[in-house]
């Protein structure tokens, strides 16, 4: 059977399924286990209306349990053991972890990706978003700017071999760096700041996902906290660090914290521009070196991952909690 | 309130130019590309994109063939016309240009300006005038035909030749349908699932509700790496392997807490008037559902049929993971980065041309749908 008629079986099976399951669970629960007549129709309504969540709630928490929570502990699980899986290790993975000179270049060039990334995203966002705030052509330089959120990362990367290629007759900056009669040199090859290179390119994909929600908060702060900081004399750079952003620090910050997320996750970039070499790994590259070739390992670098992501995401837990009440 | 941004009109010329440098330096790259698409290999490695619009000089090499020489008293002579030659011919569907230099080794293409006339180290002399025609004299019989070098002013061209072996040649088009099998489901599937579990999240009481929310806000960060491991080995377990019936599964879960945090987000705020109106008038939760809620949230649902799909369209780490690796499964991400960076990694051409097929539908999405992504966005993040 084709991959398409299959896959055209899938979404009929699918959502057939799924709106089945809702009907025919509701269904049973209404008119065979909590039938609402006799003796008891009162009781046995509210006892459905108990229930019925739970029947609303299932297939997602299942799959939420399946395959976001169980890959927790199964893979932490997992990295206790050896290559094989069949041999209890203890932590004898993260030792030899540690001891590798090329996870902690990850965990080093990972750190840099931290601090960088989501700071130049964030601050290039708010400036862009304030720039075009007043402009007669300001959503449309903000859809150009955002357009890169919908290039894959490989195809980012693509675009961005072409800029940094050796060639002088195709990248662009070798062909700049000729005019000023410097020989040409490979941007991806020059040790340490070859990241910086690779950092731009997600970058350049996050700006605009910064701006567009800086640019909302923006349009979001009261009017008259800006009046009245004109009328009081301050400049326009006063209005902006001193009015604007103290009152969209909440969003900056979730800003912030989502593109951080998200650098932790990345491994396309760099798998694409330089598989890692030239010391250009990074964690989420280093764990795909093991993947399919030592699972004890592989899990054990995705359990580090998972480590570092921990304080975003108690944060955040505490943040949706705090809103809800 | 215009006097915020800049307060004069040198402020607002700033802030015009600043904002045009910036969308330019963001646009610059993916243009880059674009134009490369339609250039061919020896076009991309001679001169830079930039250069594709004007015309350029190149540099040609045409081996002259012996079979025209004549006799002129005591010399034997050949003539002819550099742009008659086929393969130089192809550059110049004017007939002809005009030479800058000519020479007669490769390691000196641009050795003599034109008209001037130079010795050929296997005797005689070689003169090439601007307009291609050159003229070699030689004491000796001309058996052998020299091979001239010259740069020469070509016109700009452009192709799609690039297209045609990407699309056609290439397996690109396997991955293409590949890529948009994968795709389809994992977008669908996941937002049914969730649109009933936001709904009772947002509006059925139930004890634990709070804790629920708290859970999938918490799964929202759940780095993916986690799951490929222990995921694999399950779906090899129960029979499902490496399969698209994997893929499916595997973006269905790895998208759910987006999708539920997103709609619930989206129906907690619907009016609860009318919610309340219908139970009051005998409506069921799964009629509220189905005739009120997934109607209202319209919207909602959209902004996450475009992140989803955007996403499971760009992603190479699950479809490498849990899809076999060969050519029969290949979506196009995986495709690229593993089998045309690697095995044609100086096929300039096809790369770019391979690069825009695999980004043109979302661009496509993107442009038309953008107006749900932002919302979708703001949804999100920003209360």
């Amino acid at each position: 059977m084709s991959p398409v008629l299959q896959g055209l079986l899938t979404i009929i099976i699918g959502v057939g399924g799924c709106v089945g399951y809702f009907y025919a669970s509701n269904l049973i629960l209404d008119k065979v286990i909590f039938p609402a007549k006799g003796p008891q129709a009162g009781q046995n309504i509210n006892r459905a209306n108990k229930v019925r969540p739970w029947l609303f709630l299932f297939p997602a928490m299942f799959a939420l349990g399946l395959y976001l929570v169980y890959p927790v502990v199964g893979s932490f699980y997992r990295s206790l053991f050896n290559r094989a899986g069949n041999e209890f290790v203890g932590l004898g993975n993260y030792a030899d972890l540690l001891a590798e000179d090329a996870f902690r270049t990850a965990v080093f060039n990972n750190m840099l990706w931290v601090l960088v990334v989501p700071a130049m995203a964030t601050f290039l966002g708010l400036l862009v978003a304030q720039l075009t705030d007043r402009l007669a052509w300001g959503n449309f330089a903000k859809s150009l700017i955002f357009m890169p959120m919908a290039i894959s990362f490989v195809g980012a990367s693509l675009i961005w071999k072409f800029v940094y290629s050796a060639n002088p007759d195709i990248g662009i900056i070798n062909a700049i760096r000729a005019t000023f009669g410097m020989d040409a040199l490979d941007p991806l090859q020059v040790p340490f700041w070859n990241n910086f290179f690779l950092m731009l390119i997600l970058v350049w994909i996050q700006t605009g996902f910064a701006m567009v929600i800086l640019s909302a908060a923006l349009r979001g702060i009261p009017e008259e906290t800006i009046e009245a900081a004109i009328i009081d004399g301050a400049n326009p750079f006063q209005v902006f660090f001193q009015i604007k952003v103290p009152q969209i620090m909440g969003t900056i910050v979730v800003v912030w914290t989502t593109i951080t997320i998200l650098v932790l996750k990345v491994f396309d970039i760099v798998y694409t521009m330089t598989g890692g070499n030239f010391e250009t790994e990074i964690l989420p590259s280093y764990m795909m070196d093991f993947m399919f070739r030592d699972d004890g390992r592989a899990t054990a670098v995705a359990f580090v991952i998972m480590v570092l992501v921990l304080p975003v995401m108690i944060w955040n837990i505490a943040q949706a909690r705090k809103e809800m009440r | 309130m215009d006097n915020i941004a800049g307060q004069n009109q040198g402020g607002k010329i700033a802030v015009n130019i600043t904002v045009i440098i910036l969308v330019l330096l963001w646009l610059l790259p993916t243009i880059g590309l674009f134009v490369s698409s339609f250039r061919e290999r020896d076009q991309i490695s001679n001169s830079g994109w930039w250069q594709a619009p004007f015309a350029v000089d190149l540099n040609f090499g045409a081996r002259v063939a012996a079979d025209g020489a004549r006799q002129e008293g005591d010399l034997y002579v050949l003539e002819g016309n550099l742009f008659d030659d086929p393969s130089v011919a192809e550059s110049f569907p004017d007939g002809g240009g005009t030479l800058s230099a000519f020479g007669t080794r490769s390691v000196a293409p641009t050795e003599f300006t034109p008209g001037t006339a130079t010795e050929l180290r296997r005797g005689g002399t070689l003169t090439v005038e601007a307009d291609g025609s050159f003229r070699l004299e030689s004491a000796e019989p001309i058996e052998r035909g020299p091979t001239i070098y010259f740069a020469a002013r070509t016109p700009p061209s452009f192709t799609l030749l690039n297209y045609d072996t990407v699309l056609n040649a290439n397996g690109m088009d396997r991955a293409f349908i590949n890529t948009l099998t994968v795709t389809i489901p994992a977008t669908i599937i996941p937002i049914l699932i969730a649109a009933f579990a936001a709904y009772a999240l947002a509006w059925m009481d139930f004890p634990g509700r709070g804790l629920l929310i708290a859970a999938v806000v918490g799964l929202l960060v759940v780095p993916l790496q986690l799951a490929l491991v222990p995921l694999l080995k399950l779906h090899t377990d129960i029979g499902i392997g490496q399969s698209f019936l994997g893929i499916w599964l595997a973006h269905t879960g790895f998208g759910l807490p987006l999708a539920v945090y997103l709609l619930r987000n989206y129906m907690v705020g619907l009016p609860r008037d009318i919610i309340e109106g219908a139970k009051v008038d005998g409506a069921t939760d799964f009629q509220i559902f189905t005739k009120i809620i997934l109607p209202l949230s319209f919207p909602a649902l959209a902004s996450f049929a475009i992140f989803q799909f955007l996403w499971t369209w760009n992603d190479l780490l699950v479809a490498k993971v849990f899809l076999p690796s060969g050519a029969e499964s290949q979506v196009m991400t995986v495709k690229i980065a593993d089998d045309l960076l690697g095995s044609r990694g100086g096929d300039w051409g096809i790369l770019a041309t391979a690069a825009f097929v695999s980004i043109a539908v979302p661009l496509i999405v993107f442009f038309t749908m953008q107006r749900y992504l932002v919302r979708g966005l703001l949804a999100g993040s920003v209360k």
